[in-house]
């Protein structure tokens, strides 16, 4: 849907961002012109929520042999919306002896830190809110405020579970942070760029950065795809809110369309780590093999879509197969192995580069 | 030194966390009264009473054929098993001989009940630990031996099938076959559930070393069943004691030393291939004869005490029935596994992270009905 509107003709974008500005002045135009980019994006954040959740529940049905939900509209289309609706109606409870002020903000950290994340994504070449020079780094940095939210939000719970669910959080994105962070300056030592424009663009000529940087660029997806499962505190990571431990985590105390909050967060944090490692692994909006270079109109953000697709349905494979592990399983793992291994990869990136051994 | 330092700078606090009666690892109402530091343990406390339902006390009420509906409560997942030692007590006071057709179908419907058993723990387990599919692969392999239960007694739980004397009717004509069937299922799903599970690492990492019992221990605390096999405590009924018709069937006490969370996880495993086994043997050759010997229509047991153990899918389950000659026990007492069981988990979860604890329940397969009753 948001190809359409996006991709096949620039020039109705063009013409919507012209007539705004030959109706009002200039200020006045711009601001509305952010409004409503805002309003697409924030349309986009929930469309792409509500259908990740009914992927996972899909990609678990089969997985699990099961049907999964397939009530609601054909193929169980509408089973999330209808889900939506009812956490949206449901009532806000909450124990007495909250911290009311930090228990209300919470949820908003979580969201609002995923939604600034997603601002920078490079949908497609045309399809990109705000591309900045140092794009991979700020989306780094803004996807890791999540985490206050969920430490903030587990400690004005008042509630033990709540609380232990919180701490193991801020354990788990410290540690897991290093290695997401070191995996992608892998990377960028390849490309010799933030920008995820040019990240993508690198790679239209030399092949996709997984294959330039053979040997160390998998070791480092493979680092990736490991922390960002961790960054994202899903299975076989989700220490967060295990459920056989903690009843529900940090949210067991948060319902309706607060709980929602943090629910949606998880998978657009799925979906950001998804496309972080599209873009630097795997050519972000570029076809395979360029077979799709020569046809124009051809919507590059389907390629970026499914591409997205399949590492997410690689992340839910994760979840539906292992168990979790204990925390301090989770510690070493990042500590002893993890950051050792990083930073070797990393040192043989630098090797392979200046001895320009890349494909 | 350093160390030392550091805890004389920060102070920590031990705190108490209620687990249960309302959680998810619990698998009932069971309530833990943890006192943590940290997400160490520092002791487990377990309160009991939220199902009790003072059957040992209803059983004076009732008469000995009632007791048997009684029983199935209490361990609701090998209440076949149940039934089979109270009707097994109750012969052995009245000196009935039931015929080979009673016992041979008695151990069949016994190692299936224990199948199902071990087949929903394993599902469990893996939930327990955080991998949800097991749940789902168990519960497709569970569910033929409902429907096999079902065909032949109508009940798929809480069966009834035993009576004092024999069995309340013959099998159906299909049980042969269909249990025949799941056998040749079952056996290539096992291999599927160490494929999933077993050999992963993670779950390997999480059981090994964890919750470990020594023999030792699990003699003194009265430990049974699967839980004191891992610990090379051999405590096999149907081993040592054997009833119904376990002498004449060849099968091996699974048996581990390590005493740790795996160990109970193999033991098992591989009494589930046990259990295959002996059904292999018993089920091409159940003998003809009487279903059910003829008992007056009210049983009054001899004065006396009598005492029956059997081996229940959690361990030795023991029923003790005091009789004065009525037609009503004077006094039953029920010797459960889970309850033993239960007394030795703060031994072992002392010290050890909230997570391991979760794990070593979940090796124990509690079930709350039979430690509370």
């Amino acid at each position: 849907m948001n190809f359409l509107i996006m991709n096949i003709p620039l020039n109705i974008t063009s013409t919507i961002h012209d007539w705004i500005y030959s109706i009002m002045p200039e200020t006045a135009a711009s601001i509305t012109i952010m409004v409503l980019i805002a309003v697409i994006y924030l349309a986009l954040f929930a469309i792409i929520g509500l259908y990740l959740v009914l992927l996972e529940r899909k990609v678990a049905a089969w997985f699990q042999l099961r049907l999964g939900p397939n009530r609601v509209g054909p193929w169980g289309i509408f089973q999330t919306i209808a889900d939506a609706l009812k956490l949206v109606s449901k009532e806000l409870t909450s124990n007495d002896r909250i911290d009311k002020f930090l228990y209300n903000l919470a949820p908003y950290f979580v969201i609002v830190s995923t939604l600034i994340g997603i601002s920078v994504f490079p949908f497609s070449k045309q399809f990109q809110a705000f591309d900045i020079n140092i794009g991979l780094f700020f989306l780094f940095a803004v996807s890791s405020i999540g985490v206050i939210g969920i430490l903030v939000g587990g400690w004005a719970s008042n509630n033990k579970f709540a609380l232990i669910g919180a701490m193991r959080s801020g354990l788990q994105t410290i540690s897991y942070e290093l290695s997401v962070g070191l995996s992608l300056l892998t990377m960028v030592l390849l490309t010799g760029t933030l920008q995820l424009s040019e990240i993508i663009e690198v790679q239209r000529t030399g092949g996709w950065l997984i294959l330039q940087g053979h040997i160390p660029a998998i070791i480092a997806f493979m680092i990736f795809m490991i922390a960002g499962t961790a960054e994202t505190n899903r299975a076989p990571f989700d220490l967060v809110e295990a459920e056989s431990e903690l009843g529900a985590g940090f949210h067991t105390e948060y319902s309706g369309m607060k709980f929602a909050y943090f629910f949606l967060a998880e998978f657009i944090n799925m979906f950001i780590i998804a496309s972080i490692a599209v873009v630097v692994f795997f050519g972000g909006w570029l076809s395979p093999f360029g077979i799709t270079d020569g046809i124009t109109w051809f919507p590059e953000v389907l390629w970026f879509l499914i591409k997205v697709v399949m590492i997410i349905i690689l992340m839910m494979w994760f979840r539906w197969t292992f168990p979790r592990l204990r925390v301090d399983q989770l510690l070493t793992l990042e500590w002893k192995y993890l950051l050792p291994i990083n930073l070797a990869n990393l040192m043989f990136m630098a090797v392979i580069i200046w001895m320009n051994w890349t494909i | 030194m350093a160390d030392q330092e550091l805890e004389t700078k920060i102070k920590t606090e031990e705190y108490f966390v209620n687990m249960g009666p309302q959680h998810p690892a619990a698998h009932g109402v069971l309530r833990l009264l943890l006192t943590i530091d940290g997400e160490i343990i520092k002791n487990v406390e377990p309160d009991l009473g939220y199902i009790h339902r003072s059957i040992e006390k209803m059983c004076e009420r009732d008469s000995y054929q009632q007791i048997v509906h009684l029983t199935d409560r209490m361990d609701y997942l090998s209440s076949n098993i149940n039934n089979e030692a109270v009707c097994l007590a109750v012969e052995k006071a009245l000196e009935i001989e039931v015929s080979d057709r009673v016992k041979v179908i008695r151990t069949i419907i016994s190692e299936l009940t224990r199948i199902a058993s071990h087949c929903l723990w394993w599902g469990v387990m893996g939930m327990d630990l955080g991998a949800l599919t097991t749940y789902f692969y168990a519960f497709r392999d569970r569910e033929y031996i409902n429907d096999i239960f079902e065909e032949t007694c109508g009940a798929r739980l809480t069966m009834n099938y035993n009576a004092p004397g024999g069995l309340m009717f013959d099998i159906h004509p299909n049980f042969v076959k269909r249990t025949k069937d799941f056998i040749k299922h079952f056996k290539t799903k096992i291999p599927e559930y160490d494929r999933l599970v077993t050999g992963n690492v993670i779950f390997q990492k999480r059981t090994k070393g964890v919750g470990v019992l020594t023999k030792e221990d699990a003699i003194s605390y009265g430990v049974t069943g699967p839980v004191a096999r891992g610990s090379g405590l051999s405590s096999d009924v149907r081993k040592l004691h054997p009833y119904s018709a376990y002498d004449r069937v060849d099968f091996k006490e699974a048996l581990l030393t390590a005493g740790d969370t795996f160990a109970r996880y193999e033991v098992r495993i591989m009494e589930l291939w046990e259990s295959i086994s002996i059904i292999e043997q018993l089920i091409d050759n159940i003998p003809e004869g009487e279903i059910k010997a003829t008992t007056k229509a009210v049983i009054k047991l001899p004065k006396g005490e009598y005492y029956q153990r059997v081996e229940a899918a959690r361990g030795e389950l023991g029923v003790y029935i005091n009789s004065t000659g009525t037609k009503n026990p004077y006094r039953v007492k029920f010797r459960s596994p889970g309850f033993s069981n239960l007394s030795v988990l703060n031994h072992i979860t002392k010290g050890s992270k909230i997570a391991d604890l979760v794990a070593t329940m979940a090796s124990f397969d509690f079930v709350i009905p039979d430690i509370d009753r």
